[in-house]
């Protein structure tokens, strides 16, 4: 039987109670929103890109524990990553999630708490929401953002 | 001296005893994570009892061949049940006549057939067709299409913060533009029963037609469409204890027979040429292509499984659960209730405060509970209310005082995991 605390792991409680880089980074000049219909989770995910390197990272909205802690950690993790390292820290996590087999799981680090969300199906589209936004945001619109 | 029995805490119901309705449905066996399954997303869908699995069963073992067709002894038998079991949604809903009734995949497709085949005539550029703030996206997104494609404008009629329609503004937003009003008969998100033959009364006296979406409503009140008066009058079998794919439209004898046809093919036709078609006499002229005899056969258990107990005592029996669960729920600290109006049925939706509806439901569901977190297709509500979503426990004739404690010890659990 799956256990809750194996979900709800401290560091995700407390992640999702005060998130980190929850706010729009001044020099922001990426961005993409992330919606989930079912069940209503939405969050930007902005970016401060310096050529390939992300230089800040930032997000905003509203979901459910999972996708914030996840959104949270996910902006601590990618700071100063290259689009290439941040693209395999995904995969890596999505491999942790849905409980596929994955080596070298070294670099996910302190994301590690998520391997809980693999045994409840339901919920790993809440872990990956924000990340799937940040892909969006790195790989789609390359136009700068107006912070007006 | 005779002693009477005592029932155990679960039993308890001045109306009936739940144990024996519970003993009808095999699925409230189940053990979910270790735990005996509360089952309190009946609003989604209502499990099953044996009576209609039988039907459906039997259907299939005895009865089934093609309808309205062959010669032949079982199209015969089947053509005369799926014919009894129009009697049968034609008595439930109390419909003048049985040609009243079409046959439907469900509330959805009779709202679209309602938007298509008569929208289509009716509506046109610069009309309007007025709907609710409360409605469920099946009776939003039909008329929206609807209107896009017209060039027609969609009004919605505005609730207040109890999630009661305001009739003021309603009487307001009736006028020559308006083609068609179109509500819920109960609201699916917030349990708010709708005064819909005042309403009716009310579009009527403007010579405009109601649509009623019943899907939440047949479950729990008798209807009776030609005391409501209403156009027409849509539900599903799946939530009133009968199988999915099933649902039927009510409409009023004049407005059938004036009405184009919905889809083409087989059974809507009384000839075919290349040149030209004739349709069938209704209500046949609106079901296309072989219908779901067996969902109709599961139909029908379902109503006579309801009549067999009373819909009058299942309403009771949810009414006296609702008041309990509300106040077991609002006994809990930081809870809120979405939908206060003051006619509510079986439905409770609740926030609580800090934690989100989906990290909830997970854990309720962990504790053998089911409900529903989410949106509940009714997403304009969810911004009425400026929260993205709610847990909604619904209860049917089969749920108990304890499953509500149930529920009550899981938002408990929730608050423990949070604090």
């Amino acid at each position: 039987m799956a256990e809750l605390r194996d979900l709800y792991q401290e560091v995700i409680l407390e992640h999702s109670k005060a998130p980190r880089n929850f706010k729009e980074p001044a020099g922001m000049n990426h961005q993409a929103e992330g919606y989930n219909p079912l069940c209503g989770d939405r969050f930007t995910v902005y970016l401060e890109m310096d050529g390939d390197t992300v230089r800040d990272i930032g997000f905003k909205g509203a979901g459910c524990a999972i996708s914030k802690a996840s959104a949270s950690m996910m902006t601590q993790t990618v700071k100063g990553k290259t689009k290439a390292e941040a693209h395999k820290i995904f995969q890596q996590f999505h491999d942790l999630v849905t409980g596929h087999e994955h080596v070298g799981d070294e670099e996910l680090g302190k994301l590690a708490v998520f391997s809980g969300v693999s045994e409840f199906p339901m919920r790993v589209k809440c872990a990956t929401l924000a990340w799937h936004t940040l892909e969006a945001a790195l790989e789609g619109k390359q136009e700068k953002i107006s912070t007006e | 001296m005779t002693a009477s029995a005592v029932l155990p805490e679960k039993a308890t119901s001045r109306v009936f005893d739940v144990e024996r309705i519970r003993a009808d449905f095999p699925i409230l066996r189940s053990r979910v994570h270790g735990h005996e399954l509360v089952y309190l997303d009946n609003a989604a869908t209502s499990q099953k009892p044996q009576a209609v699995i039988d039907a459906i069963v039997r259907y299939y073992t005895s009865a089934n061949a093609n309808i309205h067709r062959g010669v032949h002894y079982l199209s015969q038998i089947a053509t005369e049940e799926f014919e009894a079991g129009r009697h049968a949604a034609q008595k439930f809903v109390n419909a003048a006549d049985a040609s009243e009734i079409v046959f439907t995949r469900g509330t959805t497709e009779a709202i679209n057939l309602v938007a298509q085949a008569w929208g289509r005539v009716h509506v046109g550029a610069g009309d309007e067709v007025l709907i609710t703030a409360m409605e469920h996206h099946s009776d939003i997104v039909p008329w929206q299409m609807l209107c896009n494609e017209k060039g027609a404008k969609l009004r919605v009629v505005p609730i207040n913060d109890a999630g009661e329609l305001i009739l003021e503004e309603y009487t307001k937003l009736l006028s020559p533009k308006t083609k068609i009003v179109a509500l819920a008969h109960v609201s699916n998100a917030l349990g708010t029963i709708n005064p819909v033959k005042k309403i009716v009364a009310m579009a009527h006296a403007q010579g405009i037609p109601v649509l009623v979406d019943g899907a939440q409503a047949v479950p729990h009140i008798a209807v009776d469409v030609q005391d409501l008066d209403c156009d027409f009058y849509a539900f599903s079998a799946h939530k009133m204890y009968g199988p999915t794919g099933i649902g039927a439209l009510y409409a009023k004898a004049a407005l059938l027979e004036a009405m184009p046809p919905y889809q083409g093919g087989g059974d809507m036709i009384s000839s075919v040429t290349f040149e030209k078609t004739t349709y069938n006499k209704v209500p046949h002229k609106f079901e296309a292509g072989t219908p779901d005899m067996a969902g109709v056969a599961g139909l029908k258990a379902a109503i006579e499984y309801m009549n067999g107990i009373g819909v009058d005592k299942i309403a009771a029996h949810e009414h006296e659960l609702l008041e309990y669960a509300t106040k077991t729920v609002l006994a809990l600290p930081g809870v809120r209730l979405i939908g206060t109006a003051r006619e509510k049925a079986s439905v409770l939706s609740f926030v609580v405060e800090d934690v989100h509806p989906h990290d909830i439901g997970t854990i309720l569901d962990q504790e053998g509970v089911a409900v529903r977190t989410g949106h509940h297709c009714a997403q304009p509500v969810m911004d009425r209310y400026c929260i993205p979503a709610t847990v909604r426990a619904s209860f049917a004739v089969y749920n108990t005082r304890a499953e509500v404690d149930a529920l009550a010890r899981g938002i408990r659990k929730v608050q423990e995991v949070f604090a």
